[in-house]
């Protein structure tokens, strides 16, 4: 038998990743024993999970194949702010889904800024509740995810070929068609099978913007059961369901699923000589303003009602934004000492799949777990003193898969170059951590600490489930604001979050670069 | 010396806090907020009792039924304030509430013989417009038409119950083809009232479910002459709202005495002009001027208490299936 290449005790590994599985199965057992399949699902059931697949399908198709002449533009263009744009693509993964809704609300909400225009040229309102509301708050987080997946994979067509094309005086028919059409026939369907995974589980969407029984996703359903009709069995019963087909869905997805690069990415502009007719100049103009403003919009509206109601605040507020960072904390540090033992122990191995592990985490819903739990803790203790840690722990779950994806590859390169060198030196256990392995992954660790931080800052999911009056998190107590009207103070308390999400993200992110050696 | 002092008063000081008992009543948003009953009733009863009472809101009526069934015999809250005749059924099933001694000469549409919870205010569900508009008579009326309408989800809130057991009532078991009829019409459910009188005011829809007794909010607080009721041939339902305290309260008395106070006049004198309904029991100033203005339902409808949990089950099956289309 081999050596393997380096020392990395897998003993703490297979601990982590044993924790994670039983956490999850622990829930999902809770859940199973609660259940109670002779009830069935009912009409409304189905049509929970009709309208959970439809949603999702759309928004897939849609944040797809908008992406793709955005991403054609910013492939082909240089122009000012260029840089600042493909960066803020990266912007939705860190930004709160609450503070999306109040920002898409003031744009495209019955008083905002789409209607006032739509009734100065005299054209009737459009509503964002129902359907169309939980597509368009999906097409904006997913959009921006979609086109930097393509702009990514963009840059891997080599330059010369661009460069023949228009040696050759290709048309740009004959461009798309021999040098972009194969390319985007690879990447397009994982793509959308992403989105498509993300948005089967979504919640605080549907929540916010969803319009009643026509427009429930299944994670809704599985909180209306618990918060309005306590109805553990049906909760279980579609916290099953729930996890069926996510978890069919996002293993089928795997297989075509592109490697998310969630950094900066290959982000150099090319030099295009075969795009210089005027109107490929007009679409890409388009394409790039029209994406450019439908990202945009929101987050101004989210900073400029945000100024105006901060005076409005109320204390309780603070008070949440506390909790938050308490929280998010927390989540971080749970996040670290399981990711770094199963990456190590992944990176060492020499069969694949063990990263399946981390994808638990992803299929199995946020509300499928809390449910589970608090089946569990409520015959012991009170399940409400418990609502911070499970939140935590639930958000460092979810986190986990990409970390897993931002840390194993880098820890495989460390144990493929330093490997023999470390055995050499008979370095292991903590030493081989502490001097091989954490300064050269120093910025990954930042970065994927700073992902999870902002994660759980802005996560509306669990806590909503068991949360007590007096203690929540910000999230909540904006949606609180919002549901009792005080848009003033909600969108306050909406900047506040803004700036915490994207300010633990940058202070992990940056720590982890300071200095760095890599 | 000095650290005996500082104990000494640190000790006093906890005592002296232990002696205001505190009393935790569970109600629904809008009882609480700044311009809702709850401040007024707390200033009033606090001066009366030696107690600190701690009103606590959690969503509307029907999620604070779900909430009690969540929280058990564990809860904090010595009193549940807000549920409605539709719910108390239900509630009394949990066995979580106890029998109360409260006496009261109710001026109620109906007799009031419930020896668990006590009436404090009541009113006729109605949708409320601008006067802008001409209103539909009925609920087929209001289905053939395109106006936009909130409503509640029964589920979570009193008033979306009270319209499915309104429609029911009326209706029986054409309820069902009555909802389809509304689906189109319907903008938006909402949790809870609140947020589906918010989106009404910031004209999200033409009509709101609410109260005959809603429009006095607009007449009497913001002069306001433009909002009405919508009166219906079909009768309006009813909805009377109740206090109960729990069996599992360390405040028994205290729970009782905050009971009485709510039939009192001085509480009865605030709920017309801050929860907007009528009292249970007419003050002794009468009503405030401008409540004859309301309209008064030519039929008042109400489903016995005891029937409603399995017309519930049925009707919100009906519901959900019109609705979920």
């Amino acid at each position: 038998m081999a050596l393997r290449p380096l020392a990395i005790s897998t003993k703490p590994g297979i601990s982590a990743a044993a924790l994670v599985v039983v956490l999850i199965f622990a829930a999902l057992a809770a859940v199973a024993s609660r259940a109670e399949f002779s009830s069935g699902l009912g009409p409304a059931d189905w049509a929970a999970i009709r309208f959970t697949i439809y949603q999702a399908l759309l928004s897939a198709l849609i944040s797809t194949l908008l992406a793709i002449p955005v991403a054609r533009a910013l492939a082909r263009r240089r122009f000012w702010g260029r840089s600042i744009l493909v960066t803020l693509l990266g912007a939705p993964f860190i930004l709160p889904v609450i503070v999306a809704v109040i920002g898409l609300l003031a744009v495209f909400g019955r008083a905002g800024w789409l209607n006032a225009g739509l009734s100065a040229v005299g054209l009737p309102n459009a509503s964002i509740y129902g359907l169309h509301g939980v597509v368009l708050a999906h097409v904006f987080f997913n959009l921006p995810l979609a086109t930097r997946l393509l702009l990514q994979a963009w840059h891997t067509i080599p330059s010369e070929r661009f460069r023949l094309a228009a040696q050759l005086n290709l048309t740009p028919r004959a461009v798309f068609l021999g040098l972009e059409w194969p390319m985007l026939r690879q990447i397009v369907p994982g793509t959308a099978a992403l989105i498509f995974v993300i948005c089967l589980t979504s919640f605080a969407v549907a929540l916010t913007l969803g319009g009643g029984p026509r427009a429930t996703t299944i994670e809704l359903a599985i909180y209306q059961a618990f918060q309005f009709d306590f109805d553990l069995s049906r909760a279980a019963v579609l916290s099953l369901v729930q996890l069926g087909l996510a978890g069919t869905a996002a293993i089928l997805a795997l297989w075509i699923i592109p490697l998310v690069s969630l950094g900066g990415g290959r982000d150099r502009p090319m030099q295009r000589w075969d795009a210089r007719g005027g109107g490929q100049g007009v679409l890409d103009v388009c394409a790039i303003g029209i994406g450019a403003g439908f990202l945009m919009l929101p987050l101004i509206a989210v900073v400029w009602r945000g100024l105006l109601g901060l005076p409005t605040t109320p204390a309780s507020v603070w008070q949440a934004a506390a909790t938050s960072i308490g929280v998010a904390l927390i989540s971080v540090t749970l996040l670290l000492v399981l990711v770094l033992p199963l990456a190590g122990w992944i990176a060492s191995a020499r069969r694949g799949g063990i990263e399946g592990v981390g994808l638990f985490g992803l299929a199995a819903s946020p509300l499928m777990i809390g449910t589970g739990w608090f089946i569990l803790i409520n015959p012991v203790a009170d399940p409400f003193a418990f609502a911070l840690p499970v939140t935590a722990l639930v958000n460092a779950l979810m986190a986990l898969p990409f970390a897993l994806r931002i840390l194993v590859p880098p820890l495989r390169d460390t144990v493929q170059v330093y490997g023999r060198l470390s055995q050499t030196l008979a370095l292991q256990g903590w030493p081989l951590w502490r001097w091989v392995i954490l300064p050269r992954l120093r910025p990954q660790i930042g970065f994927a600490a700073g992902l999870t931080g902002a994660l759980s800052m802005g996560d509306l999911g669990v806590i909503a489930l068991f949360a007590d009056p007096d203690r929540t998190t910000l999230p909540l107590q904006m949606y609180r604001l919002m549901g009792s009207y005080q848009m003033e103070a909600a969108s306050g308390a909406a900047l506040i979050l803004l700036v915490l999400s994207l300010g633990i993200f940058w202070a992990f992110d940056k720590g982890g670069r300071w200095n760095a050696d890599a | 010396m000095k650290y005996l002092t500082l104990a000494a008063t640190t000790l006093l000081a906890t005592s002296a806090y232990a002696d205001t008992p505190e009393l935790v009543v569970y109600t629904y948003d809008s009882f609480v907020s700044d311009w809702g009953p709850g401040p007024v009733i707390e200033k009033a009863f606090e001066e009366t009792c030696a107690c600190d009472l701690k009103f606590i809101g959690m969503g509307d009526g029907a999620a604070l039924l779900a909430r009690l069934k969540l929280e058990g015999a564990r809860s904090d809250a010595d009193l549940v304030l807000g549920l409605d005749t539709s719910l108390i059924a239900a509630a009394k099933e949990t066995g979580l509430f106890a029998p109360t001694t409260v006496t009261a000469d109710y001026d109620l549409p109906i007799a009031w013989t419930d020896d668990i919870f006590a009436p404090y205010d009541w009113g006729y569900f109605a949708f409320v417009h601008g006067t802008d508009l001409t209103p539909p008579t009925n609920f087929k009326a209001l289905a053939d038409s395109d106006l936009k309408i909130v409503i509640q989800d029964p589920r979570s809130s009193t008033p979306g119950l009270g319209l499915l057991m309104w429609v029911k009532a009326a209706y029986g078991d054409d309820a069902p083809a009555i909802w389809e009829g509304l689906a189109d019409n319907v903008v938006t459910v909402t949790k809870g009232w609140s947020e589906a009188y918010g989106l009404f005011l910031e004209g999200e829809a033409d009509m709101v479910l609410s109260y005959t007794t809603s429009p006095a909010y607009h007449l009497i607080a913001e002069e306001d002459a433009t909002k009405t009721a919508a009166a219906f041939d079909e009768g309006h339902y009813m909805q009377i709202e109740v206090v109960g305290k729990l069996a599992g309260s360390d405040q028994p008395e205290l729970a009782d005495a905050f009971m009485q106070f709510m039939v009192s006049d001085a509480a009865q004198t605030a709920l017309p002009t801050t929860n907007w309904m009528y009292p249970a029991v007419i003050p002794a100033d009468g009503l405030p001027k401008g409540f004859e203005t309301l309209i008064t339902p030519e039929k008042a409808l109400l489903i016995p208490n005891e029937d409603v949990p399995a017309l519930r089950k049925e009707a919100l099956a009906e519901w959900l299936s019109a609705l979920s289309q």
